[in-house]
């Protein structure tokens, strides 16, 4: 399935017969055109796609599907675009599929505690729609301004809060989807569970490989009373990592549960002032949320532990203002890796939490090989890594270590016993690394997966599970002096 | 280690027979039992058991599928964790395979989550008799399709789960039942949805004969706040213990009796469901629990009757006992299938499904469905 089963495509009849389906400016074929959607967040990749849909409704998004069928056309869905590993890189056999146009709020039920939504509406759009009733959705990415839900569902996204308040795939009831055949299927229901197998739990994370979601209902929750952050400080990371393990075992599910090495820190302060201690060597960030009593109770259980671990300082956000503050220097780290280098490369693996120390260690020494900084920014709670690797695309040289050092981090956290992708999904950036991750027959049974849905590996080819011949050609690589050749080249 | 349930697999799908996956035996009753299911072999999984790894400071649990269920939780327990979604065992023997196999969840559901929620990684014996890993043993991981999440409710149709890890969570530190009296069913279901919309540590609910009883569970200052902000009549501990433990095993005084036991799936809103012609003033005997997304109802209706009910409210009917019926009642309602038929694309995916993971149709034939 690396490559599409469409041998050669009259480009100008695709584009006619769409333009005849969809309103005037809903397809998009020159390359100034296009261009905005020729890569996701993850820029090494770009490509442009035969040509760019941009549907308003489900039936002209059925309409597409036909098309595209009939012609073996591939079809790459795309959100917002801000996807870190490549799910969204167009296809360039292949029709790019953008959701934008389909961002309405179709119902919050507050009494069901529901929210029923078109799959480009934003994140933070529906917690705002769903404020006046003192709801929310509760899975908050950091990209949560600008990422839409169709997109959070295709990830199974993860945010700050998901310790406690768990990922997409636990915050979403029901999902309309269009298979390529043309169905329009309803994967779970507004009850809490469904007649026969768990197809909404596969769809969910599902990278765009199995289903185009056009409709989803997400389940909000009652905002907390309160919420306090306390800012621990630590002259060690491992130490720091290990106040993480004995919050855990002590029984407390933080509500947020962050952590962020000195360098990290340094990187957002001038751009966030959100006024960390930055001679610490790491510090977390710790919320409890909750009723007032509770959160007192919770806020002191939790600086004891700290203490006890081993914290240098501790801060107690005194005000919501102050918390927001803390938190958004959290949630800026990315952006902030922007400003101070010309390119960064953002790592998703994750671990079991006890690794921590070993694995960011092992970072510090990769840094030195590589000649490399890497500030590190964890979701600590979950042990979700986040390095930023500082490079620049510009330079080969920079540009061929930073995928070298991406590569190393990788396949160590499968070592540790994690996995290569926490949230950001496979993609294209880490369809290599799936090799390392999984044997050849429990790919041939994802790819079983996949043909269940999608019989003809239209949608979205050439992602997430990597073929027999790929891998083979990935260790014939790796045996080969381990760097690859032509690094700035597509992969896929 | 599962070397011996591989060999089983592999011989039955080299000599084309077919096999049915089996840990304690605690839910044989429930799923569809098709005539020729005494054909099968039984693939008694209990020999595969044991707790692969268990750090109480990861929040995971590794476990063969013939784990005793019993002894999973009292080693969680001596670490003050749980699982989180309280499932039923239905009687000593139960396995972590079968509870995993069978996807139910228990009275904390509503507000916890269900047991597919906390699956984090599974390995499976495909039909093939390939032994396949999928998921891990980390709390975020989205490498690859949830396969794993999957296998949870699969009815053992896709394969046999050797092992599972689990997210766990720790105990509550404080847990208090309340119960209210004299409460009419469509006024218990507007206040638990009224209450599930507040900031409030509910952890379950049960209505029936006019009564609620509510759990509260989570830091001793929150129970305490909203202990008295509900009011009611506080149980003690021991009371309010076996209360939820009869609620969870099904034996209640509610669930006694011969008629089939329904239960109904729907969104928690609903109104009382009226099935059979009833009155809204007078609703017929139900059990309300999930802070009204599940109820249950004893009734010798025909299937259909139940069905719509619960599909004009937008859930699903799963005849999930039989009771112990005439040979003709029971006939009809078994023509009728246990669990609500599939809309046609949806039972297309599950064919597709069931032909990539078990080609042959070794594994637990017509449990969830006919044919699968
Ligand atoms: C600054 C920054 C911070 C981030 N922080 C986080 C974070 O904290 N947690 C986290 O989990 N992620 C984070 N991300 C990653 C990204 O925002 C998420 O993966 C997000 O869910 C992607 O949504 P999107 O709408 O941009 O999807 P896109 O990038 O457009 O697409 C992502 C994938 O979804 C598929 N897709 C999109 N829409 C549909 C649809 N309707 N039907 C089927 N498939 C579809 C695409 O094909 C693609 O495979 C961050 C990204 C950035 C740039």
């Amino acid at each position: 399935m690396d490559t599409p089963a469409a041998a050669s495509i009259d480009r100008e009849a695709l584009v006619s017969r769409l333009q005849a389906l969809l309103p005037d400016g809903s397809v998009l074929h020159t390359d100034e055109a296009q261009r905005p959607y020729e890569c996701d967040g993850l820029t090494l990749f770009r490509q442009l796609p035969l040509a760019t849909v941009l549907p308003s409704t489900e039936s002209e998004l059925l309409a597409v599907v036909a098309v595209c069928r009939e012609a073996g056309v591939p079809i790459v869905p795309r959100g917002a675009g801000t996807g870190l590993s490549g799910g969204a890189t167009p296809h360039a056999q292949g029709v790019l599929l953008s959701t934008a146009k389909m961002s309405a709020i179709l119902a919050i039920d507050p009494v069901a505690r529901t929210a029923r939504v078109q799959p480009g509406v934003r994140n933070l759009a529906i917690s705002e729609a769903a404020a006046r009733h003192g709801l929310y959705y509760a899975p908050d990415p950091s990209s949560q301004i600008a990422c839409s839900i169709g997109g959070n569902v295709a990830e199974n996204s993860g945010g700050v809060h998901c310790l406690k308040y768990g990922l997409t795939v636990h915050n979403v009831l029901r999902v309309r989807a269009v298979t390529i055949d043309g169905d329009v299927v309803e994967f779970g229901s507004g009850a809490l569970d469904g007649p026969g197998l768990d197809l909404l739990a596969v769809l969910v994370g599902s990278e765009g490989m199995l289903a185009i979601t056009t409709e989803v209902t997400v389940k909000l929750i009652p905002r907390p009373q309160v919420a306090r952050c306390i800012m621990a400080s630590f002259d060690d990371v491992g130490v720091a990592g290990d106040a993480v393990a004995k919050l855990i075992a002590a029984g407390i599910i933080p509500a947020g549960l962050e952590m962020m090495d000195q360098p990290a820190t340094r990187m957002v302060e001038p751009f966030a002032n959100a006024g960390y201690d930055l001679d610490a060597a790491s510090i977390l960030l710790c919320e409890a949320d909750g009723t007032p009593e509770e959160v007192e109770e919770e806020i002191a259980r939790m600086s004891e532990v700290l203490r006890a671990a081993g914290a240098t300082g501790l801060r107690v956000s005194t005000s919501e203002a102050e918390r927001l503050r803390f938190w958004a220097g959290r949630k800026n780290a990315f952006p902030a890796a922007g400003r101070v280098s010309p390119d960064y490369y953002c790592m998703d693996g994750t671990i079991p939490r006890r690794r921590l120390g070993e694995m960011l260690r092992a970072i510090q020494q990769m840094e030195a090989k590589y000649e490399m900084r890497c500030p590190n920014v964890f979701h600590a709670g979950d042990g979700n890594l986040h390095p930023l690797i500082l490079f620049d695309a510009n330079d080969p040289s920079s540009l061929a270590r930073a995928e070298a050092f991406g590569v190393d981090i990788l396949e160590l956290c499968v070592k540790l016993g994690g996995t290569v992708t926490g949230e950001h999904g496979v993609g294209i950036e880490k369809i290599n690394q799936m090799c390392v991750q999984f044997p050849a027959d429990e790919r041939e049974q994802f790819f079983g997966v996949k043909r269940a849905f999608d019989p003809h590996g239209l949608l979205n080819p050439g992602k997430c599970i990597p073929t027999l011949h790929r891998c083979a050609e990935y260790g014939r690589m790796k045996v080969h002096g381990g760097e690859l050749p032509h690094p700035g080249l597509e992969r896929f | 280690m599962a070397d011996g349930l591989i060999d089983q697999v592999r011989a039955a799908a080299g000599q084309g027979r077919r096999l049915r996956i089996r840990g304690g035996g605690t839910k044989d009753w429930y799923g569809e039992q098709p005539a020729d299911a005494d054909a099968a072999t039984v693939l008694d999984t209990r020999g595969h058991a044991g707790i692969v790894e268990y750090d109480p400071s990861e929040l995971v649990v590794t476990a063969r599928c013939g784990t005793p269920l019993a002894d999973l939780e009292a080693t969680l327990a001596a670490s003050g964790q749980m699982l989180a979604c309280e499932p039923p065992h239905f009687g000593s023997g139960a396995t972590v395979g079968g509870c995993v196999a069978a996807g139910l969840s228990g009275p904390r559901r509503a507000t916890a989550g269900s047991i597919r929620d906390f699956v984090l990684g599974a390995k499976l014996i495909n039909g093939r008799g390939q032994h396949l890993s999928f998921g891990g043993r980390v709390i975020k991981n989205v490498a690859g399709y949830d396969v794993s999440r999957l296998l949870a409710g699969s009815l053992g149709i896709l394969g046999v789960i050797t092992e599972v890890s689990l997210k766990v969570v720790p105990a509550p530190v404080a847990e208090t039942t309340l119960r209210f009296d004299g409460i009419a069913q469509a006024e218990a279901i507007r206040r638990l949805n009224h209450w599930a919309g507040q900031p409030l540590p509910l952890s379950a609910s049960a209505w029936s004969g006019d009564t609620l009883h509510l759990r509260l569970s989570g830091a001793a200052a929150a129970v305490r706040s909203a202990t008295t902000a509900l009011g009611g009549e506080v149980l003690d501990a021991p009371s309010a213990a076996t209360f939820w433990l009869a609620l969870r095993e099904q034996s209640a005084p509610f669930f006694a009796g011969d008629a089939p036991l329904w239960r109904l799936s729907v969104p928690s809103w609903t109104p009382p469901l009226l099935p059979g012609g009833h009155s809204q003033d007078a609703p017929p005997d139900m059990l309300v629990e999930w802070g009204g997304a599940l109820r249950w109802m004893r009734s010798t209706l025909p299937a259909e009757t139940m069905r719509a009910a619960a599909r004009d409210a937008g859930g699903h009917a799963t005849l999930f006992r039989r009771g112990s019926l005439s040979d003709a009642q029971a006939s009809g309602i078994e023509a009728a299938g246990c669990f609500s038929p599939l809309d046609p694309a949806l039972l297309r995916i599950h064919q597709r499904l069931k032909a990539e993971f078990d080609p042959a149709g070794v594994f637990n034939h017509g449990r969830l469905y006919p044919g699968l």
